[in-house]
């Protein structure tokens, strides 16, 4: 054991508990620091916003009241009671996020997998089988990209309402996919003709096995890039779905501004905080996701590390 | 003159594909599926005492194609009307008024909102781009790219009300209550001065948020694609000549960086129209954005299809434009096209 700083006043027994705290401190700190200078300022500023925002939305939902409608308190400028103010019911502005993160994190979660997936399995898909299936591939990947998605998408969410969670996050995939899965798809080819990978063709090894342990690995970043990238286009797609009332959810963020705002918060100072914190969660959150995407494409991609 | 003769037969052929892919699932959408709107909507007016032949004579008479009929040649009769440019009558907008008509205006003073701001967000984008890639890892590289991943991951909907909210109610900069709409009440629309003056007054703070909301993707593609090119053998070789910088970054390094930045205008303009319809909700202009808005609320369904249509033409438009441009800027595509 090195951390022999500290309190050490000879009697060794009585100092092995101050010395191994200390230990434990250096340690997890010298880890930090290791992993600030990897992420960056912005990466661990990114991956620390969205930790805290996770742990307080999973845990406040247990905590806190569920929000309460009271008429005495319409609107209230923020309190020692109500720390963010109150909304146009009386409801405490402060509880009303906490238990909206929940909804909106979900969403944006399983929304944003689901779209990863279906990036990744069209851009792998491309590829890999190039020819004409690429061809196919590319081209509908290219007319998907071209339409305007987000109006279809509305249309569509009001046409057949959905009312579940991971319906909403199916339909918010099904028109998110194409930009990724181009970005894969390149990523992908690029991969392909790297030499390790042809010295393992040349070998006539399975391409399962090419696939599995060459390829994977290699591609495993850029599927967390994506992932996280299709998490900030869901929370985008919903916040749009929410302003038309289409989103089937009760204290989602993007539905508190809406409501918010059809309330005309916007003109009423006094009512802004109940428009402005939502607001300011969900800027957070999607800068948070922004960051570490940003923080971890530097550090996966040599390219842009080198020319630091 | 074969290959301009080709070029621009397969980009028709793209477009004309592609419209009838979207018109296809409106269709799908709006009349086909199971518990469709059309058969609701017709099932609502018996409720409310038609008979079922009223309620299908009306349906047939405001969609323009006989309910009745099989699928298919409901179908058929959906895809001629849009032959003719006929999409039917509003239903319950302003019941009646043809589709068509409705839509001719409001994508008039969307595309006058939204072009000229993408322009110059594009603009703004590639300046502020290059000049973080040629300042990279210092304080400025640093504000522009973490500003410009702030406002690009920002929904353009809530840009628009931090701008209403601050610029219009705390500071009062602007008057913003009297800015609604595209022009004063006052003023007749025409060929004047004064509603020149009055439509530019109105347009300028929905542009803002165009801009604001573009203009971060596009300085932080251009910053990627400006730190590649910087790396590229003809710039050391350029530096190695004794060109003044000025001359690298403008003939060599912004030049080069731009290209693949152009085929993405097009598919930001979709973008934009698409977030138009929030944009437009907030500063309450009136473009095909607000209709489309409108149309959700009352359940219009034939408003609906014919926005997205029109917004599907207006991209495709955009993206043909794009494509045109990117041939002229970079004469490399030129030849690719035998």
């Amino acid at each position: 054991m090195s951390g022999d700083v500290g309190n050490h006043r000879g009697n060794r027994h009585g100092a092995v508990r101050p010395m191994r705290v200390n230990t434990v401190i250096r340690r997890v700190g010298r880890f930090a620091a290791g992993w600030v200078r990897r992420l960056g300022f912005g990466g661990m500023f990114g991956l620390g916003g969205l930790v805290l925002l996770s742990a307080a939305s999973a845990v406040g939902r247990f905590l806190l009241d569920p929000p309460r409608t009271d008429v005495e308190a319409i609107l209230h400028a923020p309190s020692f009671d109500h720390p963010l103010g109150t909304d146009f019911s009386g409801r405490d502005n402060l509880q009303l996020l906490v238990r909206g993160g929940w909804d909106m994190l979900e969403l944006a979660v399983v929304a944003g997998f689901l779209m990863s997936a279906i990036a990744v399995g069209v851009g792998l898909l491309g590829a890999f089988s190039g020819g004409l299936v690429d061809r196919i591939v590319v081209r509908l990947t290219d007319v998907w990209l071209t339409v305007p998605r987000f109006v279809l998408l509305l249309v569509i969410a009001s046409l057949y309402p959905v009312s579940s969670t991971v319906a909403l996050a199916a339909l918010i995939a099904i028109f998110g996919w194409p930009y990724l899965a181009r970005q894969i798809r390149a990523q992908a080819l690029s991969l392909r003709s790297r030499e390790y990978v042809e010295a393992a063709r040349l070998l006539q090894l399975r391409t399962s096995h090419i696939l599995l342990r060459y390829l994977v690995p290699a591609i495993a970043p850029f599927v967390v890039i994506s992932t996280i990238q299709a998490m900030t286009q869901a929370i985008y797609q919903q916040v749009g779905l929410a302003f038309f009332g289409l989103v089937p959810l009760q204290d989602n963020w993007g539905v508190l501004f809406s409501a918010a705002f059809r309330q005309n918060a916007l003109y009423l100072p006094s009512a802004a905080w109940s428009l402005l914190a939502p607001v300011a969660a969900i800027c957070f959150l999607q800068f948070c996701l922004v960051l570490t995407s940003r923080s971890l494409e530097e550090l996966f991609d040599p390219r842009l590390r080198s020319g630091k | 003159m074969r290959p301009l003769v080709t070029l621009v037969a397969r980009a028709l052929a793209r477009m004309v594909a592609m419209l009838w892919l979207i018109a296809s699932v409106t269709f799908l959408a709006i009349r086909a599926l199971p518990g469709n709107p059309v058969d609701v909507w017709m099932q609502e007016m018996q409720g409310t005492g038609l008979t079922g032949d009223q309620a299908r004579d009306q349906a047939a008479r405001l969609l323009k194609i006989d309910v009745d009929e099989s699928l298919v040649s409901q179908y058929v009769g959906y895809m001629r009307n849009l032959l003719r440019g006929d999409l039917g009558d509003s239903i319950i907008l302003s019941p009646g008024t043809p589709v068509m008509e409705m839509l001719g205006v409001r994508l008039a003073w969307t595309l006058f909102s939204v072009s000229p701001a993408l322009i110059v967000g594009f603009l703004i984008g590639l300046y502020l781009g290059s000049r973080a890639a040629y300042r990279r890892g210092t304080w400025l590289d640093r504000l522009i790219t973490n500003g410009s991943a702030l406002t690009d991951s920002m929904p353009p909907v809530l840009i628009g009300i931090l701008l209403v909210f601050y610029v219009g109610v705390v500071w009062e900069l602007v008057p913003i209550q009297s800015l609604r709409g595209a022009y004063s009440s006052g003023v007749q629309p025409g060929f004047t001065l004064d509603f020149a003056l009055s439509a530019l007054a109105h347009v300028i703070m929905p542009s803002m948020v165009y801009v604001l909301a573009s203009v971060g993707g596009w300085t932080l593609m251009m910053r990627g694609s400006a730190l590649g090119v910087l790396k590229d053998d003809y710039v050391a070789q350029a530096r190695a000549r004794g060109l003044s910088e000025r001359t690298i970054r403008v003939s060599f390094v912004q030049r080069n960086a731009r290209l693949p930045l152009v085929t993405g205008f097009a598919i930001s303009m979709g973008f934009v129209v698409s977030g138009s319809v929030l944009v437009e909700e907030i500063f309450v202009y009136p473009g095909v954005g607000q209709l489309l808005a409108d149309a959700l609320a009352l359940r219009d369904y034939t408003v609906m299809q014919g926005v997205v249509l029109a917004t599907t033409v207006t991209v495709l438009i955009a993206t043909a434009i794009a494509d045109t441009l990117y041939g002229w800027l970079d004469p490399r595509t030129r030849t690719e096209y035998e």
